[in-house]
């Protein structure tokens, strides 16, 4: 192995994600999300809440907007304007605590930019609602508007990311007290590190063949191990200030409290990396497209990390075989520690049977991942 | 060392299937140090295949080759070491500016740090990017990308160069400054194996190597190939109604083959004192008025088409 390529790799990948809008969006804004959206999500079930909609559009686009409003547990469309003054009137009079607006010029900024804005009026009397419903319609928008991106940039032959909306699972959680924000918290670390991660790295290597570029590489006298190492460095590094992040966030806008050390927390969260962008990376060998590498990366690592880590759900009362299965999930035992190490303070000592358990699986992924590459076109 | 080696590239009885399909089907040949070769085919003669073998990229299913004295299947990061490769497909990173492509390319070939400046710098000027190093690949025109991906394919001085198609898709005048660069790096040892589907390109090459559905049919000097292999007198005609004149001239006497060449006939004659008497006037009684006919020097083009014809009448009928 040689410095010097593993080095070359590591600043070609930098320069990608800095020129890449939507890896560095994934970066940095989605931590930010997550954690606006779980930390708020916390106190209520918003379920069919009654909205209205006003699509000044009423294009093929917004029509498949509109029904993804309709399609989602959170809203029920209750009824249809087609001017502002009957929108007010609907609001006042309480029909609905949401009206969706959808501009004239929606399906036209979307192609043109990438983005577009959908305007949402609400019903602010009571307040926590009104942010609730406010972030589902966000993530109602955010998940169509990932659809059509991912369909527009597929062919323009860009990075592809899936922007999920993360939301879909926060509903579960609630009815409860202001105590329950520091029982998830900690562990929305565990989340973000897995959705950051398995994304970024899942594409890393299917970015390569989709562009071509792979060939070329393959070519070169680089190493798959020097090739593994230099591409998943900046990813382990941006990682871990995101980690750093929600850490801030938690402690500072939460007040969750922090009462173990930050070695600790360094140290296990390198373990998690290892283990998440190692299978980013496997998928990513193994997917040469990167629609669906990003889709099976979500599967594999965000999947298990919100229903199986006991990150929101107790494992102690899930169905015996449930808990069964939860032995095999990764991302268990980190949550267990960021658990540990935030509410109970505890440190390396503490923990050495979920860690142990980290060393293992980061172990064999990283045994695999290194293998996984083969520098060969057939 | 590999400067040493005079055969830096032996191909033996290669063979490479894919599934039941034979993409490259027995080909052997030996290229000298310092030659350029080219290979000359049309789109799926296996010309790709062959090259993406040579560079250890492809494993052959069977026969060996060994390039700068390695073994390609066997030692295919020592070959890797020795080689510099432009794939059919450009394959840069359209993300990156032209000199941290370069930059790039330095630190994976391991350029000593105290040269790549210099390196870099004779890069730019060969593919004439001075004060576009900031420039981003996507933003280049085609024959600045090309001339850049050989600059990055030479940056670590390789011996041996493997380009695939490097000029298509480019303007004629781009092509030819790409085939001056390639005489400069010949002349100073380095072996070039380049294909191309651009006949007229065969010219610039020390050894042509013809290739169709798989096989080498022939390799030669581009001049050794028109003297030995057409066997007669190449005739140009030029008529109204190709399709009689073609159909006639099938059965005219001394007439040995008919390829058509955009609006006008190429005929193979025995003799051409003897045709050029004779076949007006054979024409005209079949009705085809000539408004053009004349000897002329062939082409790499009328050797191929010549040579593929005669293989295929040879073998009949592939399945
Ligand atoms: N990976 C592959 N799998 C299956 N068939 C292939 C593969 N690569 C090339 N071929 C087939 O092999 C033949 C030769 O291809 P190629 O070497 O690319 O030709 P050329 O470069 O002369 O145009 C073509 O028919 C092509 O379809
Ligand atoms: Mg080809």
């Amino acid at each position: 192995m040689r410095s010097r390529r593993l080095q070359a790799v590591a600043v070609k990948e930098v320069l990608q994600i800095w020129r890449d809008p939507i890896s560095l969006m994934i970066a940095l804004l989605m931590p930010f999300m997550q954690m606006i959206l779980l930390g708020y999500g916390v106190s209520l079930d918003v379920k069919h809440l009654p909205i209205c909609v006003f699509d000044r559009e009423a294009s093929q686009n917004s029509q498949a907007l509109l029904k993804r409003f309709q399609a989602s547990e959170y809203f029920s469309i209750v009824a249809g304007f087609d001017n502002y003054r009957d929108v007010t009137r609907a609001l006042d009079r309480g029909l609905c605590r949401l009206v969706v607006v959808v501009p004239t010029d929606f399906t036209e900024r979307l192609t043109d930019t990438g983005r577009s804005a959908v305007q949402a009026l609400v019903d602010a009397t009571d307040d926590n609602t009104a942010n609730i419903a406010i972030g589902y319609a966000q993530a109602v928008v955010t998940g169509f508007s990932s659809t059509v991106l991912i369909e527009a940039s597929a062919l323009a032959g860009s990075t592809v990311a899936v922007l999920q909306p993360i939301a879909a699972q926060s509903r579960v959680w609630f009815n409860e007290d202001l105590e329950s924000r520091n029982f998830i918290i900690p562990g929305v670390v565990a989340l973000v590190m897995a959705l950051v991660g398995a994304q970024l790295t899942s594409l890393t290597i299917s970015r390569e063949w989709e562009r071509g570029t792979m060939e070329l590489l393959v070519s070169t006298p680089v190493t798959p191990m020097e090739l593994m190492l230099g591409k998943l460095l900046p990813y382990f590094a941006i990682g871990l200030l995101d980690a750093v992040f929600c850490l801030a966030f938690a402690v500072f806008w939460f007040d969750v409290p922090f009462r173990g050390t930050l070695m600790t927390l360094f140290f296990t969260t390198s373990l998690f990396l290892t283990v998440v962008l190692g299978i980013g990376y496997l998928i990513s060998t193994g997917i040469r497209r990167q629609v669906g590498a990003a889709q099976i990366g979500l599967l594999v690592t965000l999947l298990p990390t919100t229903l199986l880590s006991g990150f929101a759900f107790p494992i102690d009362q899930m169905p015996p075989a449930v808990q069964a299965v939860t032995y095999i999930v990764f991302a268990r035992y980190y949550v267990t520690i960021l658990k540990a190490v935030f509410l109970k303070g505890s440190g390396i000592l503490d923990l050495t049977a979920p860690i142990l358990a980290m060393i293992i699986y980061a172990g064999i992924i990283a045994f695999l991942a290194a293998r996984a590459f083969r520098k060969r076109l057939d | 060392m590999t400067g040493t080696i005079e055969t830096p590239v032996v191909a033996e009885r290669l063979v490479k299937r894919f599934g039941s399909f034979t993409a490259v089907d027995d080909v052997s040949f030996r290229i000298a140090r310092g030659e350029i070769v080219g290979f000359l085919g049309p789109n799926g003669a296996g010309k790709s295949t062959i090259i993406r073998m040579l560079c250890g990229l492809l494993r052959p299913s069977e026969g060996r080759a060994r390039v700068a004295g390695f073994d390609v299947a066997r030692e295919p990061e020592r070959v890797r070491e020795n080689i510099g490769y432009m794939s059919q497909k450009f394959s840069l990173y359209t993300d990156l500016t032209v000199a941290e492509n370069l930059r790039f390319f330095g630190g994976i070939y391991r350029v000593p740090r105290a040269v790549l400046p210099e390196r870099m710098g004779f890069a730019v000027e060969m593919a004439g990017l001075r004060h576009r190093e900031n420039m981003l690949v996507s933003t280049l025109a085609g024959g600045w990308k090309q001339r850049l991906a050989l600059g990055c394919a030479i940056l670590h001085r390789p011996p041996i160069l493997f380009l695939d198609e490097p000029t298509s898709g480019v303007d004629p005048e781009s092509r030819r400054r790409f085939w001056d660069l390639i005489h400069d790096l010949s002349a100073d040892g380095v072996t070039v194996l380049v294909s191309t589907h651009y006949m007229d390109e065969a010219e610039y090459c020390n050894r042509v190597a013809l290739i169709d559905r798989g096989r080498l049919i022939e390799m030669a000097s581009p001049s050794a190939l028109k003297q030995h292999t057409l066997g007669g007198d190449l005739l140009v005609v030029e008529c109204e109604g190709m399709g009689t004149a073609m159909a006639a001239l099938h059965e005219a006497p001394g007439v040995r083959d008919v390829a058509a060449f955009g609006n006008s006939i190429h005929i193979l004659v025995e003799s051409a004192g003897a045709a050029l008497a004779a076949l007006p006037d054979y024409l005209a009684g079949c009705g085809v008025r000539v408004t053009r006919i004349e000897q002329i020097k062939p082409t790499i083009e009328d050797i191929f088409v010549q040579m593929i014809g005669a293989e295929a009448r040879a073998e009949g009928p592939r399945p």
